[in-house]
């Protein structure tokens, strides 16, 4: 296929979705990823049963979470596609880049680097 | 055990805002199991805490350790010597171990993260129901092991009341009626003549009706 995707997107691997945790999501943040999304397998056709429900409900208490300290909860976002959905993958990506591109970056990547100055 | 819910970010934000070094203190009992205050939710706490502080321009140390309980002396005592590091303490246990954190160290104010619920069992993951209102007194023996002072509204012990509707109660259609639940399980358990016998007046006494309570077991203290 060799499709293009913005190289500014670092895959984590994980075993299923269900494996990520609000910790997770919330530290990625902390160390200054100005946003995150997570793509799991579609809905009702999780391998380990409901990892990727569970993973969608982690994804909006994360973003309740970003929305209450202020750093915005749109920022992280879930993604249900098969894996012969390469095309949609790509596209996904390009359009999970275009969207943290409006909203700007990370605030807490930019105190640190005010406070370390 | 005891069952908490967290408490929303911006209300402990709220509390704490104007400390520089907060202690968040998980405890690994109760409040783990219904996922409150643990590890993992002291993490939260404390990643969520810190991003806030950053974002309004402020480097706050926060940092996390859970205790095997915080509801005995032993498990306390092992922060008694990094406490004074701190201006304050997020303590994530029930009621209990807030309280018995701020007997031990007076000088550090002590603030909730979690609100105390009730005594209760996980019924699934995510709903947790309460099953004992610790009576002092208890009554199981005589109503097939279901609790009608914890599960009945008006924690009647000669009950149904007249709000028994279809096996539920009249506050909530979706609450069972503990005295329906109580009669098919004495007469599962072939004990229904048992429900003819009136129970006598409770003494209420080793209830919260005596004031604050206490446990003394003599044989074991020296």
């Amino acid at each position: 296929m060799r499709l293009q995707y913005p190289a500014n997107i670092k895959i984590i691997r994980v075993p299923c979705t269900g494996k990520v945790d609000i910790m997770y999501i919330l530290r990625a943040f902390e160390k200054g990823a100005d946003g995150i999304y997570l793509v799991g397998c579609m809905e009702g056709e999780c391998h380990f049963k409901n990892g990727n429900l569970r993973a969608r409900k982690r994804v909006e208490e994360a973003q309740k979470i970003l929305n209450t300290i202020g750093i915005g909860g749109e920022r992280a976002q879930m993604y249900n596609l098969s894996s012969a959905e390469g095309t949609l993958f790509a596209q996904i990506a390009v359009e999970m880049t275009e969207r943290i591109r409006k909203i700007g970056p990370n605030p807490i990547k930019l105190a640190k680097k005010k406070i370390a100055a | 055990m005891i069952i908490a819910d967290k408490k929303p970010i911006e209300e402990i934000i709220e509390e704490i805002k104007d400390y520089n070094k907060i202690l968040i203190l998980g405890c690994n009992e109760c409040v783990t199991v219904c996922e409150a205050g643990g590890k993992k939710e002291e993490e939260i706490l404390a990643s969520a805490l810190r991003m806030y502080f950053l974002n309004k321009g402020r480097e706050v140390k926060i940092d996390e350790v859970t205790l095997e309980r915080q509801c005995d002396h032993e498990y306390l005592e092992e922060i008694r010597d990094v406490v004074d590091q701190y201006d304050s303490i997020v303590s994530l246990a029930c009621g209990v171990g807030v309280q018995f954190t701020a007997e031990q160290y007076h000088s550090t104010p002590i603030y909730p993260g979690v609100n105390t619920c009730f005594l209760g069992a996980t019924e699934k993951r995510g709903l947790w129901t309460e099953r004992c209102q610790a009576c002092g007194q208890c009554v199981l023996a005589r109503t097939g092991g279901i609790c009608p002072i914890s599960r009945c509204a008006k924690r009647i012990l000669n009950g149904p009341c007249g709000g028994s509707t279809k096996g539920k109660c009249e506050i909530n259609k979706e609450i069972d009626c503990a005295w329906q639940l109580i009669i098919d399980r004495l007469k599962a358990l072939g004990r229904i003549d048992e429900y003819e016998k009136l129970f006598p007046l409770k003494d209420w006494s080793t209830d919260r009706a005596g004031g604050p309570r206490k446990v003394v077991r003599e044989d074991l203290q020296i």
